[in-house]
């Protein structure tokens, strides 16, 4: 037996099924992509999150192949497809504007790809009635895209691209176009869809919410690189920087120069104050330069008459944000932090001095970016 | 779709009086007008009598009309082919240029209609006759011996109307290409078609509205130019249109000439009306 070449070991034995190496990509000499490697599981539901103009769509393109990458491989299945043709791909792509195709009704449209590879009539219309009632548009066959609601058409548009099974289905946005409570549904239904056809899916969003909602790792991007890529909670409860913790937990960033440390606390100072953060194992000594990030919901706010240590400024704004009552303090130094803490005290007004402290535990040291 | 309703604004009613009266005067007017003249009989020398007749109409039925009609067909349909080939490829990629060459391309194909369209068909014989332009370049690069002498043949006719008709075809091809959302064929290539796969069953599909409206805006004006056929193609082209206009300014047969021109006119209106039942039986016109 002949020794398995390291691109079928990959597929095999690590059960890789998309791999990208180095992906660089620049158009009209505008850098777009800065090296993207990223290794992606069977049945992985990965989110590829960050605000636009941050190369989340381009990878998705270079994966689907609507793009070429100037530099590095795509490797799917063990095969490197880096230069092959869209078509010759088993990938399918979930656009964000849906692109149904207009002239074909539901039926034409779903079985699309299927009346490409010449299946037979009988064949297409098992399988495009299964898609449908995948999506739950059982009976809509003769309907035209324009006959659709936008929830609808999203639904037609994933039935399409998963019709012919595609090892890996790429999701651009998907429910962007969707209001609020649509995008819930759809966002549980998405899910639930993916468990069931046990399809990889690459998943584009810009609203964090969504992406630690579904995902199993989510890759934070921006300026076209991977700045943190992990699970929910590493995103979520340990950013490794200021970018990935303001973008994805809304965190205060907070900054200072270490005083006073021990083993298991970094202490800061800064003009307004002082602040304590969990060490967690970071080798910052007295004297540097100290970044962490705090969520709302632990920024904790009192009078200064309490003798609290924390950090001094006063009530700027008092607002209701999705059932949380929002209190936004201008510090001394002109900075501001938000604090959305359940059980606040709802008796501050703006103009109210205040001190701004929160649990050390709670607070993460992150690098500063940006 | 649902209808617009006009405004029921007196006023603007009062504004549009006008175009109404135009129309009235400059177009329904002379159509009934040649209508009712195509029912009357010829004076011996020179205008009409008041006599009731369908001689005019079945005297079309002559062979020698008879075939001039099929003659004007025959024209009038190779030429919107072959418009239609070389227009669509042409609008094709004008459309998918960069904004400043397709602002380019657009002045270039505008230019020549600043121009009187009979002076530019004089350009043409300068080209077509012989040991003309033509002749001297194709016997300079060795490619023929003798001149061809394509002045006064059908082929020049045929190159003539493509000359005039191919700009409408192209502007009409290009509107619609412009017009594609090309994410579909990102689509269809994604969803496992070649490149020609995709070009066939969707982009093709979704600018058949403007190859249809340029088809129209090809073979309704080609059934009517006579003077193409008379100055590139001598007297050995005859068409309707040259026999419209012999009948009328020669023959002084207006009756007659009225009639012909009235059959022309129900051809292109059955022509335009089967262009709208395919067009509205495919509901190409429907878009996300």
């Amino acid at each position: 037996m002949r020794n398995k070449t390291s691109l079928e070991r990959l597929a095999e034995v690590e059960d890789v099924i998309l791999r990208l190496e180095n992906i660089k990509k620049s158009f009209d000499g505008v850098t777009v992509l800065n090296g993207i490697d990223l290794d992606v599981k069977r049945g992985e539901f990965i989110t590829l999150l960050g605000s636009s103009g941050c190369g989340k769509t381009t990878t998705l393109r270079i994966i689907g192949g609507l793009e070429t990458a100037d530099e590095g491989r795509v490797i799917l299945e063990g095969v490197d497809v880096t230069n092959e043709e869209p078509n010759k791909r088993n990938v399918n792509t979930v656009f964000q504007n849906y692109a149904l195709f207009p002239h074909m009704n539901v039926e034409q449209n779903v079985g699309y790809s299927l009346k490409i590879r010449r299946r037979s009539k009988e064949d297409i219309k098992k399988a495009v009635s299964d898609a449908l009632q995948m999506v739950q548009l059982e009976g809509y066959e003769k309907r035209m895209p324009n006959e659709l609601s936008g929830g609808q058409r999203q639904r037609i548009a994933i039935a399409r691209a998963i019709v012919n099974e595609p090892k890996v289905l790429l999701l651009d946005e998907p429910l962007g176009a969707l209001d609020l409570k649509l995008r819930r549904q759809m966002q549980i239904e998405l899910k639930r869809l993916q468990k069931r056809l046990g399809i990889t899916f690459i998943y584009i969003t810009h609203d964090q919410e969504e992406a630690l909602n579904m995902s199993d790792r989510i890759a934070v991007m921006r300026n076209g690189v991977f700045e943190q890529l992990g699970t929910a909670s590493d995103v979520y409860d340990r950013p490794r920087t200021s970018y990935v913790a303001e973008f994805v937990g809304s965190a205060n960033i907070i900054r200072g120069t270490a005083q006073g440390s021990d083993e298991n606390t970094v202490r800061f100072v800064n003009s307004c104050g002082t602040g304590e953060v969990s060490r967690n194992g970071a080798a910052i000594k007295d004297g540097e330069d100290v970044v962490t990030a705090v969520r709302s919901e632990h920024i904790d706010l009192c009078s200064p008459e309490s003798g609290a240590k924390g950090l001094r400024g006063t009530v700027k704004e008092k607002s209701f944000s999705g059932g949380m009552l929002r209190i936004e303090v201008g510090l001394e130094d002109g900075t501001s932090v938000v604090s959305s803490r359940h059980g606040i005290n709802a008796d501050w007004v703006p103009g109210d001095a205040v001190i701004a402290s929160w649990d050390p535990e709670k607070a993460v040291l992150v690098d500063l970016e940006g | 779709m649902k209808k617009k309703k006009a405004a029921g604004n007196g006023a603007f009613k009062w504004f549009v009086m006008p175009i109404y009266l135009f129309t009235l005067f400059f177009v329904i007017g002379p159509l009934i007008y040649m209508v009712i003249l195509s029912f009357l009989e010829r004076e011996e020398t020179w205008g009409v009598t008041n006599t009731f007749t369908f001689g005019n109409y079945l005297s079309i039925f002559d062979p020698i009309y008879l075939k001039t009609f099929a003659e004007s067909l025959r024209l009038a349909l190779i030429s919107t082919v072959l418009v239609a080939f070389f227009g669509y490829v042409f609008g094709y990629f004008m459309a998918k240029l960069k904004p400043r060459m397709r602002k380019m391309m657009m002045m270039l194909l505008m230019i020549p209609f600043w121009t009187n369209s009979l002076i530019r068909l004089y350009g043409w014989i300068i080209i077509f006759r012989a040991n003309g332009t033509l002749d001297s370049v194709l016997m300079a690069i060795g490619l023929i011996k003798e001149p061809l002498k394509l002045l006064y043949t059908y082929p020049a006719v045929v190159v003539g109307m493509i000359y005039a008709l191919i700009p409408f075809m192209i502007l009409s091809v290009y509107s619609s290409v412009e017009k594609m959302d090309w994410h579909l064929v990102e689509a269809a290539r994604d969803l496992g078609a070649t490149p020609a796969k995709a070009f066939w069953t969707v982009t093709f599909r979704l600018t058949l509205p403007g190859l249809l409206t340029g088809i129209i805006l090809t073979f309704v004006p080609s059934m009517g130019l006579f003077f193409i056929a008379d100055i590139l193609g001598g007297n050995k082209v005859v068409l309707v249109g040259n026999l419209i206009q012999e009948q009328l300014m020669k023959v002084h047969n207006w009756p007659f000439a009225a009639a012909l021109s009235v059959v022309l006119m129900l051809i292109m209106t059955v022509m335009i009306w089967a262009y709208r039942k395919i067009a509205k039986a495919d509901e190409l016109e429907a878009r996300l």
